[in-house]
């Protein structure tokens, strides 16, 4: 059973769209927020919130890349490889931050703070190579600024905004 | 230098006030519109401004708008489109952090012209920080009176909810933004016309921020003015230009639409990096074709870039250089498109890998002549695809074919990539 006061949060999320469906994606975003992923079992009760059937439910879970349906660090590092970033980059970066953290691509690092992962173009070329976490985008991105950010997030009691 | 109509706000670090907005006229274009105008009246301004759309199919604003029939059921959507995951554009996310209350003054008007009772402003989710603040500036406009019930004192009310997606680059495509929004999968629905039958069956339309954006302006200045601010007679209005790459001053821009590429790079952006010539540029986002550099002086708008055989896509311009191995490129571009395919069709869900497969092996050097014409055949059957996207995503690898072809025969030729 999903906590009392999220159950309360969504009710009331979800009372204020026309259409409950409307929510569908806005109460996996909260589930996940909770749990660090989409839980099976938050799914099913998320289904039944929005008067959909736990398949349907499923069926946005699995097409959507910001819903995570097992657990993810605690920060998700979204590294961009679109075309600019890839320019400026080749890859590599994303390389070397799996490397740091001792992860592939979707894995949580041991200290369970961060995993990777490939992002489609986040809008930031004009500083790229970029990537976003937790709403926040960091452009102009080099080894020793990765460093530097990974360093700042681990000690950071930021709140979590909706995706990471 | 370039009249700046839609960033006459823009300024360093932080979006305008509302106060801002209205000290420079902003809501008079409403406030005009709900005292005075009738949709027909904003249509036929939208027709003289020769307004179209730039979410990347630049179809007429006001033809889009007329389609909604007088008698149509009610209620009525409009949806926003800031989903922006088409490679190399960011111009919806500058706009918004620039003049917030210009898109939803924009999004009232569409509101009103087609007599709706509500949009969704659709955004992607590593949009978080933007939509946080339109969430914010919605509130701002509803308590002075722009949004929600009897706007102005008007029998008219209308109101905005931002609708937050999940990712996916195909829900910005219109019939599967629709679909995000009712919480179904959003796989495109070509069988309907969402003027008729959209967002829960009902009339909806579909515009771009930009687009919205540009429409209190047309009301406020009239169509004429907003015409006249293109450099060409085939454009009209000015255009959010976006360029990245290797140049000096990557960013995003407002300049007359028409402005001829090798003006935006060299006088607006600064040219090349130091050490850096140009190769190549893509003009409108990822699923716009690579053009050589003889295309410099084409006129960037719409029929300008139809005539030359491209298309003008989102207006956002990735510049390559020399250093740069195109078949990389594509093979980069590629690797997205079949990633990010909905998978409905089997032209686009099957071709794509398949193509990507052809493209990874001439890149690792294991290519065969053979792949040259097997590669121009199936992106050639891109176009027999469900939606849009397919021929979007043939887009570069026909563009490689026609102007860089001895570059990809080079790998075959050397078994390497010549530029590893
Ligand atoms: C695959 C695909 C992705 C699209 N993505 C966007 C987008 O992110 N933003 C957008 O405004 N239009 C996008 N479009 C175009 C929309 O389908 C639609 O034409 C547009 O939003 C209409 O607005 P406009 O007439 O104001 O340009 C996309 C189209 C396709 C085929
Ligand atoms: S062309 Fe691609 S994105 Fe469009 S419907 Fe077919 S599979 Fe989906
Ligand atoms: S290509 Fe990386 S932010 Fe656009």
């Amino acid at each position: 059973m999903i906590p009392e006061p999220l159950r309360e949060k969504l009710k009331s999320q979800i009372n204020q769209a026309e259409n409950p469906r409307e929510q569908a994606v806005n109460v996996m975003y909260e589930i996940q927020r909770h749990y660090g992923y989409l839980t099976d079992e938050g799914l099913q009760e998320a289904a039944a919130m929005v008067g959909a059937t736990p398949l349907e439910l499923e069926e946005l879970a699995t097409f959507y890349d910001f819903i995570y349906r097992e657990p993810v660090g605690r920060f998700v590092l979204h590294v961009c490889d679109g075309v600019v970033c890839w320019m400026f980059h080749e890859g590599s970066l994303f390389d070397y931050m799996c490397r740091k953290l001792g992860v592939c691509a979707g894995e949580v690092s041991a200290d369970g703070m961060f995993t990777v992962l490939p992002t489609a173009c986040i809008g930031y070329c004009d500083q790229a190579p970029a990537m976003v976490v937790n709403g926040r985008f960091f452009g102009h991105l080099t080894p020793a600024l990765i460093d530097e950010i990974l360093e700042q997030l681990k000690t950071e009691t930021c709140d979590l905004v909706l995706c990471r | 230098m370039y009249e700046q109509a839609l960033f006459k706000n823009r300024q360093e670090g932080r979006p305008a006030t509302l106060a801002e907005y209205r000290a420079g006229g902003g809501y008079q274009a409403l406030t005009d519109t709900v005292n005075k105008l009738s949709p027909q009246d904003l249509i036929q301004a939208l027709k003289e401004s020769g307004l179209s759309g730039r979410g990347g199919a630049g179809f007429p604003t006001w033809r889009k708008w007329s389609f909604v029939h007088e008698n149509a059921p009610h209620p009525r959507y409009v949806g926003a489109n800031t989903d922006e995951m088409e490679p190399g554009t960011f111009k919806d996310r500058v706009l918004v952090n620039t003049d917030p209350h210009l898109v939803i003054e924009g999004i009232i008007l569409a509101g009103y012209a087609i007599k709706a009772q509500k949009a969704f402003y659709f955004i992607r989710p590593t949009y978080e920080m933007d939509a946080q603040i339109i969430e914010r500036e919605l509130q701002v406009a509803r308590e002075a009176g722009f949004l929600g019930q009897n706007i102005l004192g008007s029998d008219f009310s209308f109101d905005i909810a931002v609708h937050r997606s999940a990712g996916r680059y195909i829900c910005g495509e219109a019939t599967a933004m629709v679909q995000a929004i009712m919480g179904r999968r959003p796989h495109p629905q070509k069988n309907v016309h969402m003027t008729d039958a959209g967002l829960w069956d009902r009339p909806t339309i579909v515009n771009n921020a930009e687009t919205l954006a540009c429409v209190p302006l047309v009301i406020r200045n009239g169509g004429a003015w907003f015409k006249g601010l293109a450099r060409t007679e085939t454009g009209a209005g000015t255009k959010l230009y976006c360029i990245s790459g290797k140049v000096v001053r990557p960013g995003c821009y407002e300049l007359p639409m028409g402005i001829p590429f090798r003006e935006i790079l060299e006088e607006v952006a600064g040219g090349m990096l130091p050490g850096s010539e140009l190769k190549a540029f893509i003009p409108g986002g990822a699923s716009t074709s690579f053009m050589p550099p003889k295309f410099m002086d084409v006129a960037m708008d719409i029929d300008s870039l139809k005539q030359v055989g491209h298309r003008f896509g989102t207006g956002a311009i990735i510049v390559f250089d020399q250093n740069t191995c195109i078949l990389g490129a594509t093979l980069n571009l590629i690797t997205y498109f079949a990633r990010e395919s909905c998978g409905f069709c089997t032209p686009c869900r099957q071709g794509l890998p398949y193509i990507l497969d052809l493209i990874q092996r001439l890149e690792n050097g294991e290519g065969e002549e053979d792949f040259i014409p097997r590669l121009r055949e199936l992106a050639g059957h891109m176009d027999k695809a469900y939606c849009a996207f397919a021929p979007g995503a043939a887009a570069p690898v026909k563009g490689m074919l026609q102007y860089f072809e001895a570059e990809v025969r080079e790998h075959i030729i050397q078994k390497k990539c010549p530029f590893k």
